[in-house]
């Protein structure tokens, strides 16, 4: 039978993170905004250069587009990169705002609308 | 005990800025038609580029024909920003120009408010597909015929005849390299989705 061994490798892989999932890249979306946790947490692994770097462009809160943009590196490798520091506690991420068609939130679209005129 | 609580919510307030919602707009139309120049004329920073990688994971069986000799094959976004205030940010993403990278644009129309279609006025036709691709999934749109050099030798309503838009889907001429027309597009979209919101309510 195969059963006990299909067992081990579904829970093998959450006990390598302590038993946390490992942070999902679909939790980073084009427009998610990412922020710096400040102060960083003292226990966490030393970062790599490329974490260092990310996490001194979201000092303040930025979108995962614009960190890719300004690291030159593709979204995807980013995505990456940001889903390492989210599980080690240096980021938060901000999902967007949700637009249903079904139900429009018509405030969000009257600041859009008002802060387009100010433009 | 209440001050030192103050002080912690101070520091917290000053050290962790809270993130801003963030909203998207998509400006979609055939290659060339000035979507990077209409992303660039409203945004705050200039556009910025990130350049994605294509594998074949990622393309339908059908996209990969004609792009099978390029392995290192890249599709470029192009996006700009403006704060609407210190809570509310909206992004501008320019949707890749060419047919064969159009597996993006699910991708891209997922979460987003709307989309502005740019025509040109010399070739309308490298507009059709986009038009079709948000009308097919009920994405809201309006149309942004961007003049050749600002100049509209055709009215909106023959615009609108010839793309054979629906009465709902607003024509705009326009011109990309200007900021206050550009803008003016934009306002045009959010107008039709809080009159398509109100419309919706009131019935």
């Amino acid at each position: 039978m195969t059963g006990g061994d299909a067992g081990g490798r579904l829970v093998r892989p959450f006990t390598l993170t302590g038993g946390r999932t490992r942070p999902s890249r679909a939790d980073f979306t084009l427009i998610t905004t990412v922020t710096a946790v400040d102060p960083q947490p003292v226990r966490a692994a030393r970062p790599q250069p490329e974490h260092l770097r990310i996490l001194r462009l979201c000092a303040r809160p930025v979108a995962v587009a614009e960190v890719a943009a300004r690291l030159d590196l593709p979204v995807s490798v980013v995505v990456i990169l940001l889903s390492d520091l989210l599980e080690a506690g240096r980021i938060t991420a901000r999902p967007p705002h949700l637009v249903t068609r079904a139900n429009p939130d018509l405030d969000l679209l009257q600041k859009v609308r008002d802060g387009l005129g100010r433009l | 005990m209440a001050g030192s609580d103050r002080a912690a919510e101070a520091r917290t307030a000053t050290a962790r800025p809270s993130a801003p919602d963030a909203v998207k707009i998509l400006i979609a139309g055939g290659f060339g038609v000035g979507k990077t120049t209409m992303v660039g004329s409203v945004s705050e920073i200039a556009p910025l580029r990130t350049e994605e990688p294509l594998t074949a994971a990622g393309l339908d069986v059908d996209d990969l024909a004609g792009i099978e000799e390029k392995r290192a094959t890249t599709v470029a976004l192009d996006f700009g920003r403006i704060t609407i205030g210190r809570e509310l940010v909206l992004y501008l993403f320019g949707t890749p120009g060419q047919q064969r990278f159009w597996f993006m644009w699910n991708d891209l129309a997922i979460g987003a408010l709307g989309a502005v279609v740019l025509v040109d006025v010399r070739r309308p036709e490298s507009s059709f597909a986009a038009i079709d691709f948000f009308e097919r999934r009920g994405i809201p749109f309006v149309v942004g015929v961007n003049g050749f050099h600002g100049r509209h030798p055709y009215p909106a309503a023959e615009i609108r005849e010839a793309l054979a838009l629906p009465e709902h889907v607003q024509v705009l001429l326009c011109d990309a390299r200007e900021r206050t027309s550009s803008r003016d597009v934009l306002i045009a979209l959010i107008d039709q989705l809080i009159d398509a919101a109100t419309g919706a309510a009131a019935s």
